[in-house]
């Protein structure tokens, strides 16, 4: 597949060997693709994600990324500068004091100027509805302006796959409905990880659904 | 989008007063020259210059009074209690106060010296270093070369010491709605120990996703700084008026030589 940018084949990984997360899981992510990741509590929703990035690695199988095989550290290091990870918890996300030195760190790590930095952060924050928040404190922010700040984050090193897991877990109505308006709205290829699935249905076109270990694709909604 | 996701109103500025232009380097090595001073400072004349000039900080930095007020309330009484040992248990000459109790004259001079000293170095810091919220502080070392890892733990520390002592509330509110009061038994210390060890771990495993957040986003170890500081015209009269009460102080002590 030529446009695909990720693959995973046969991974295995396990957090106690006796009971493996991940048995023998095979997928493909293909360009502008917007996939649901569905599964219980503890099938390994999160676990994918990480295995992605490099935050985890496979027991068995491999991990194809943007063009080749993945296995070190540096391998993994361009792959965490194009595929932007969205953590459950904003809070663990979000250690800069304020909005925008957390918006910033990444295009910073990217070696950008700091004249870019500033355009990147400003261009970002407005994108998600944000300006004017620059000098708040993150950590007293509402829960649903962490999250929103913490995507900011990840999506001001311009990724080329967003991976979100559970992006709109306690979130209102009114606002989850607003997130979704503004993920259909962004171009990346996304894996989106949740529960909720009104909303999943509202931002991916097909569907993963982890069981056992392995994916199943669902097909579209 | 006017207002994002779950927003929150914005929150008012904590403190506005004649401080909160001025540079925050200038601030930081006022208030360290300040007790410097304070430290070295032992005649009378010189002491009072300090504390009159950490006083005009305090008025300056607006703090409000009744906090000051309470502040200092409770650090005088440490001092009144240390005089106080002092002058009892001090050298002659002594003075007759009340019946057979003498009080040394020596430990009077040195308990209230050293209230003097403590006043300044304590007004000081209140007012030019605590008046500056924690992140413009944490900037402020930075750009004067204090070692980047101090600093950065420092703005880390202030970050996510209100996310664990909310991870504290959660698990002290857990423990109260099973019925835990807190009595000096067996119980007692072992549920302490408990939710000391789960902070602890709880600690440990949200550093360890706070530091795969970092690697996410391309971290190698290097932190940059997005707020520069730069010397302007407010903060030439923090910066005179404080070298004058230096010299001042400096000219008194070396008059006394």
């Amino acid at each position: 597949m030529t446009d695909a940018l990720l693959r995973f084949n046969d991974i295995r990984f396990a957090y106690d060997p006796r009971r493996p997360v991940l048995d023998g899981c095979s997928c493909s992510l293909a360009r502008g693709d917007r996939v649901a990741l569905c599964g219980d509590n503890g099938s390994g929703k999160s676990t994918l994600l990480k295995l992605t990035v490099g935050l985890l690695r496979p027991t068995e199988g491999s991990i194809w990324a943007f063009g080749r095989d993945r296995t070190s550290e540096a391998d993994f290091y361009e792959v965490r500068c194009r595929a932007g990870l969205l953590f459950q918890d904003a809070d663990d996300q979000l250690f800069c004091p304020t909005v925008a030195e957390d918006v910033a760190f990444g295009p910073f790590n990217l070696g950008k100027s700091r004249d870019e930095v500033e355009r990147i952060v400003a261009e970002t924050l407005a994108e998600l509805g944000l300006s004017g928040y620059e000098e708040r404190v993150t950590h007293k922010l509402s829960g649903g302006e962490k999250r929103l700040v913490a995507l900011a984050g990840v999506l001001a090193m311009r990724p080329d796959v967003l991976l979100l897991d559970e992006p709109a877990a306690g979130l209102d109505e009114a606002a989850v409905a607003r997130l979704a308006d503004l993920l259909n709205r962004l171009p990346q290829t996304m894996i989106v990880a949740a529960h909720d699935r009104a909303f999943l249905a509202a931002v991916t076109q097909r569907r993963w659904q982890l069981q056992q270990g392995r994916i199943a694709a669902l097909g579209g909604w | 989008m006017n207002r994002p996701v779950g927003a929150a109103p914005t929150a008012p500025k904590i403190f506005d007063s004649p401080l909160d232009g001025v540079d925050p380097r200038v601030r930081i090595i006022t208030a360290i020259g300040l007790s410097a001073a304070a430290v070295w400072a032992s005649r009378w004349e010189s002491l009072a210059v300090g504390l009159l000039a950490a006083i005009a900080c305090l008025l300056l930095s607006n703090i409000a009074a009744a906090t000051a007020i309470r502040r200092m309330a409770a650090l005088n009484g440490v001092f009144a209690a240390m005089t106080l040992v002092l002058a009892l248990s001090g050298d002659p000459p002594r003075w007759n106060a009340v019946g057979p109790v003498s009080l040394s004259f020596d430990g009077l001079r040195i308990g209230a010296a050293t209230a003097m000293k403590g006043n300044t170095i304590v007004l000081a810091v209140m007012a030019l270093i605590g008046s500056m919220p924690p992140v413009t502080l944490g900037h402020g070392l930075d750009h004067l070369r204090v070692p980047a890892k101090l600093s950065h733990l420092f703005l880390f520390t202030v970050r996510y010491v209100e996310v664990l002592a909310d991870e504290y509330r959660r698990l002290r509110a857990a423990m109260k709605v099973r019925g835990f009061r807190a009595r000096p038994n067996r119980h007692t210390y072992r549920s302490l120990g408990y939710l000391a060890g789960m902070m602890l771990i709880r600690a440990l495993e949200r550093s360890e996703r706070i530091e795969d957040a970092m690697k996410c986003r391309g971290f190698r170890g290097r932190f940059y700084l997005l707020d520069h500081f730069t010397l302007s015209r407010r903060d030439i009269p923090l910066a005179l008026g404080m070298a004058i009460c230096l010299g001042l102080m400096i000219a008194l002590e070396l008059q006394a030589l």
